[in-house]
């Protein structure tokens, strides 16, 4: 073992013993720490550095509106009875006594009416699942466009895009609970899509719902999975996700005084946990306050679960919607030919609902491409660097735009989940929106992807133009010889760093292997490569910016200013151009 | 801090931490500090103060407001009216969120505002370590490669292979375990074919049960059905589901408006009572919504769209398949009664839906 760690002593044994704390805190901490050793904790952690950003924030949304929603879903586990043996409902809201349902159901009705505070804690335990989902997508943005999953954290993104998808499901199986007729017509979407696997899905049905849809016993499944086993595993990875950003330490903006090898921010003890403690009080109180003031699910509305009725314009929450909106944006024929065909076996033909079976498709593969990204961006631009500075998003063009492409087609769908509403609310044709959206679904990433390249790429020189010339100041100046120019205004060194410190590397050339051939992935690397890298801009070099500051102190009052003050900012320099 | 070089040297900035790496200009270092007007004003340290501990207050004050919509307003099983007990509830709910709503921002914001004003805000660099040092990582190879040797694994490949077959078998009984998920008797495929629709079964109203007499039908009308014989299923669940395989919508259309019909079909319809599965052949939903002029029935789920006058062929939407017509006539009575169950299988398509029927009804 290493020679840090010491023998412990004789005389150290004894001086533990004799320690006498002085104040009461004091003797209360040193009652523990000589039991569990909790000094070297508060040493460590006591005054650790994290890096302050307002989009920093997203991660900790996601994780207070997690421990929002178990302590709210513990206090409604009291009442609600997760099973589907009846019972004739005789609880407060009159126009479903009598009715014949489930005792989730009645129960759920009965936590709604007749518990106090019931259906407050039922709606805050609801919007703090949609907060949790949204609050870990934005994140996920965050991290994405920023390029924070870059190694050495790559492992801890895909811990969260699995905490995004046990999220959603999650609040999936939460939502089918109380055994109405929207979830109940929500699961039986979930069997169709389930039947539809090839070979496995009507089994799979079969198992999930103890035989034919709906059944006896799909609810205290779902209820098992709901409270139990998807909470413990997104607690799980919850640690594994914190442990590792401590591990990591969190990523920085580039910008003066940072640099890959340090941190710069505030300690934990006061000023981070001061924030960070009275942030989720903040969390906390918004929901709240939803919570009291806007209904959601209002479950009695929709009656108990029945194969027959169905509400038009039910809609899924907010995360199910691209899914909801892709399975209706599929055509079932194609002109006239059906996209449902059989595969003619000996006993008889299988059947692949391939209308169904598509739009898992786009879904699989943003999954996939989700949980795959880090490595697949590393091997195409070849980066092999450890990153703890964010890219701004202008400086990694081409991932922004790819990041902005997928966003599009997941926001169209995301809209097709609702096209009735839009449908209804702006008087619009249902089967046009449906068209477009089919057409839109591929134009619009494409467009998206163009667009937002450009746009980085325009950032970027705009960036440089301010960093040669400085910013327009809006003053027009009248030289003596009649001739008109604005006035710039140069940056300060602090702002110039973050415009001039970033990386724009050339495309590179394809690497020979072993044999000194290239081979045939090479070669589709290298063209990858080429689409990731070739449109750039040039950080701003030593020469021309020095150039341009001879250029701006070569001013018409025949003084120059010295390269100090042009430099240092916060005058009017003025640059002429 | 960084220092400033002097501006004939031609160096633009000299840095003390920066490092250079080529750019423009080298790392100036942290911006100086901003002391805020709290560290050099006592009377805007005290206002903060004031402004922290009035947030504090708004939170107990939120607190008794939770209180006050917990004990003074009545449950709702208090009032004989349910409207007034909705609408107690209704003011219940909104003092509870806000009452917590305010308790919490309170204490949220005043700490926030406590922190940002009054706690120290300087910035502090703290260098990062590498994530393991060579020598660790040599050391931890050495371990490794010794416990390995230890274990004599690898001069022992018997011992190897025998454990990996067992590993490899070990899990199945846990997922042979999870058979009996399916709890029901017959176990296959067969029972999504059937439903409780038979010849002579009488159509009657979803929920009543009350059997319809084809003359009380008006063209134009549609209605929800249900077999006759699905009251006599015991169980709530059993029931639901040979419910969500029976149920039905009917409508009666002019029968000058019947396009082209499939042979074979000519006498499923009663003069002009067409009946259909209600189940959509898409994901499953209910098909509820009827148009009676376009004679077109709606999925209000994924909008599938059939048109009921051309053998409910698919006219817009995801279903990849016409809906199953029932074939229904009238008994002596007049009432409606299928002439069969469906003639191929109803609801979303399944894997196994185009194989032939052992039982030989429906020919594949």
């Amino acid at each position: 073992m290493s020679a840090s760690q010491e023998k412990y002593a004789e005389a150290q044994y004894l001086e533990a013993e004799q320690y006498q704390a002085k104040t009461r805190s004091g003797k209360i901490a040193n009652y523990v720490d000589q039991r569990v050793g909790g000094t070297g904790m508060v040493r460590e952690f006591g005054k650790k550095i994290f890096p302050d950003h307002w989009t920093f924030m997203f991660g900790e949304v996601a994780l207070y509106s997690f421990i929002i929603v178990v302590v709210s879903g513990a206090f409604l586990t009291f009442w609600f009875d997760p099973s589907m043996s009846t019972t004739r409902y005789s609880g407060s809201y009159a126009p479903l006594q009598g009715l014949e349902m489930s005792m989730a159901y009645a129960t759920a009705l009965e936590l709604s009416f007749d518990v106090r505070g019931g259906l407050f804690m039922r709606q805050l335990h609801h919007w703090g699942a949609l907060l949790f989902v949204l609050a870990m997508a934005v994140h996920m943005l965050r991290v994405f466009f920023t390029g924070a999953f870059r190694k050495p954290r790559e492992l801890n993104w895909v811990v969260g895009a699995s905490l995004l998808l046990l999220g959603m499901g999650a609040g999936f199986t939460g939502y089918s609970l109380p055994d109405e007729v929207l979830s109940g017509n929500g699961l039986r979407i979930i069997d169709g899509m389930i039947k539809a696997l090839p070979v496995v899905g009507t089994y799979i049905s079969f198992f999930l719902f103890g035989g034919e849809f709906p059944g006896n016993e799909v609810i205290p499944r779902l209820y098992s999975l709901h409270i139990f086993i998807i909470p413990a595993m997104i607690l799980i990875l919850i640690a594994v996700h914190l442990f590792m950003v401590v591990v990591h330490k969190h990523t920085q903006y580039p910008g003066p005084g940072r640099t890959e090898r340090n941190v710069v921010g505030y300690p934990i003890g006061p000023v981070y946990a001061a924030k960070a403690g009275g942030f989720f009080f903040i969390v906390l109180g918004i929901l709240c306050l939803i919570s009291g003031t806007f209904q959601i699910n209002a479950l009695w509305n929709y009656g108990p679960y029945d194969p027959s009725p169905v509400q038009a314009g039910a809609q899924p929450d907010w995360y199910i919607g691209p899914f909801e909106g892709v399975l209706r944006l599929m055509p079932g024929y194609l002109g006239p030919i059906p996209l449902e065909f059989n595969i003619p076996t000996p006993w008889g033909g299988n059947s692949v609902a391939f209308p169904v079976l598509a739009p898992m498709i786009p879904v699989a593969v943003l999954f996939l491409g989700l949980f795959i990204w880090p490595w697949l961006e590393a091997w195409i631009t070849g980066d092999k660097k450890e990153h703890h500075l964010l890219d701004r998003p202008r400086n990694a063009p081409t991932r922004t735009a790819v990041g902005a492409a997928v966003m599009t087609n997941y926001f169209i769908m995301w809209g097709m989940g609702s096209n009735d509403l839009i449908a209804t609310h702006f008087q619009l044709s249902l089967n046009d929106i449906t068209y477009w959206s089919r057409v839109l679904f591929f134009v619009g990433p494409v467009i998206a992807y163009i667009l937002t390249k450009r746009i980085c790429l325009a950032l970027q020189r705009k960036d440089r133009e301010v960093a040669l010339h400085g910013h327009e100041a809006g003053v027009i100046e009248v030289s003596p010889d009649g001739g008109f120019h604005e006035r710039h205004k140069l940056p300060s060194e602090y702002e110039l760093w973050t415009l001039v410190s970033y990386e724009a590397p050339e495309p590179s050339e394809p690497r020979t292997n072993a044999k000194g051939k290239v081979s045939r992935t090479e070669k589709f690397r290298t063209w990858l490569n080429k689409i990731w890298f070739e449109d750039r801009v040039e950080p701003v070099s030593r020469e021309e910016y020095l150039e341009a500051l001879e250029h701006s102190g070569d001013h018409e009052d025949g003084a120059p200013k010295s390269l100090e003050a042009a430099s240092s900012g916060g005058e009017l320099g003025s640059g002429r151009h | 801090m960084a220092e400033h070089g002097n501006g004939e040297s031609g160096a633009v900035v000299t840095a003390g931490e920066g490092e250079s790496n080529g750019y423009a200009i080298d790392n100036p270092g942290l911006p100086p500090h901003r002391p805020r007007l709290a560290d050099v004003d006592e009377k805007a340290a005290k206002r903060s103060e004031r402004q922290v501990a009035t947030l504090f207050l708004l939170s107990i004050i939120g607190t008794v407001i939770f209180f006050v919509g917990y004990f003074a307003v009545a449950r709702m099983d208090q009032f004989d009216d349910y409207f007034e007990g909705m609408t107690a509830l209704r003011v219940q709910n909104t003092l509870l969120g806000v009452g917590s709503a305010l308790a919490m921002l309170g204490i949220g914001l005043g700490v926030v505002h406590w922190a940002r004003t009054l706690m120290p805000d300087h910035e502090i660099v703290e260098d990062r370590k590498p994530l393991r040092k060579e020598a660790d990582r040599a050391e931890a190879e050495q371990i490794v490669t010794d416990v390995i040797d230890e274990t004599q694994i690898k001069r022992r490949p018997l011992l190897r292979n025998t454990l990996i077959a067992a590993a490899l078998l070990a899990p199945l009984p846990a997922v042979v375990l999870f058979r009996d998920l399916d709890t029901s008797e017959d176990f296959g495929v067969e029972r999504l074919r059937h439903s409780l629709w038979a010849e002579g079964v009488r159509l009657v109203r979803d929920p009543t049960g009350t059997p319809i007499r084809a003359a009380d039908i008006t063209i134009g009308s549609a209605m929800h059905v249900i077999p006759e014989n699905l009251r006599e299923i015991s169980g709530h669940g059993e029931r639901l589901s040979e419910k969500a395989k029976s149920v039905v919508l009917l409508m009666r259309m002019n029968p000058d408006d019947f396009n082209e019909q499939i042979p074979g079909r000519e006498d499923w319809t009663h003069e002009g009572i067409i009946a259909c599965s209600k189940v959509c052949t898409h994901v499953g939903c209910p098909v509820a919504l009827y148009e009676r002029h376009t004679h077109h029935l709606l999925c209000p789920c994924h909008q599938s769209t059939f048109d009921a006058a051309e053998n409910f062929k698919v006219v817009f939407g995801p279903a990849g398949r016409p809906l199953p017509q029932l074939p229904i006539t009238v008994d002596n009575e007049g009432f409606l009664i299928a002439r069969s169950d469906f003639t191929e299988p109803i609801g979303p398509t399944y894997w196994e839906r185009g194989q032939t029927d052992p039982e030989g009804d429906f020919p594949a």
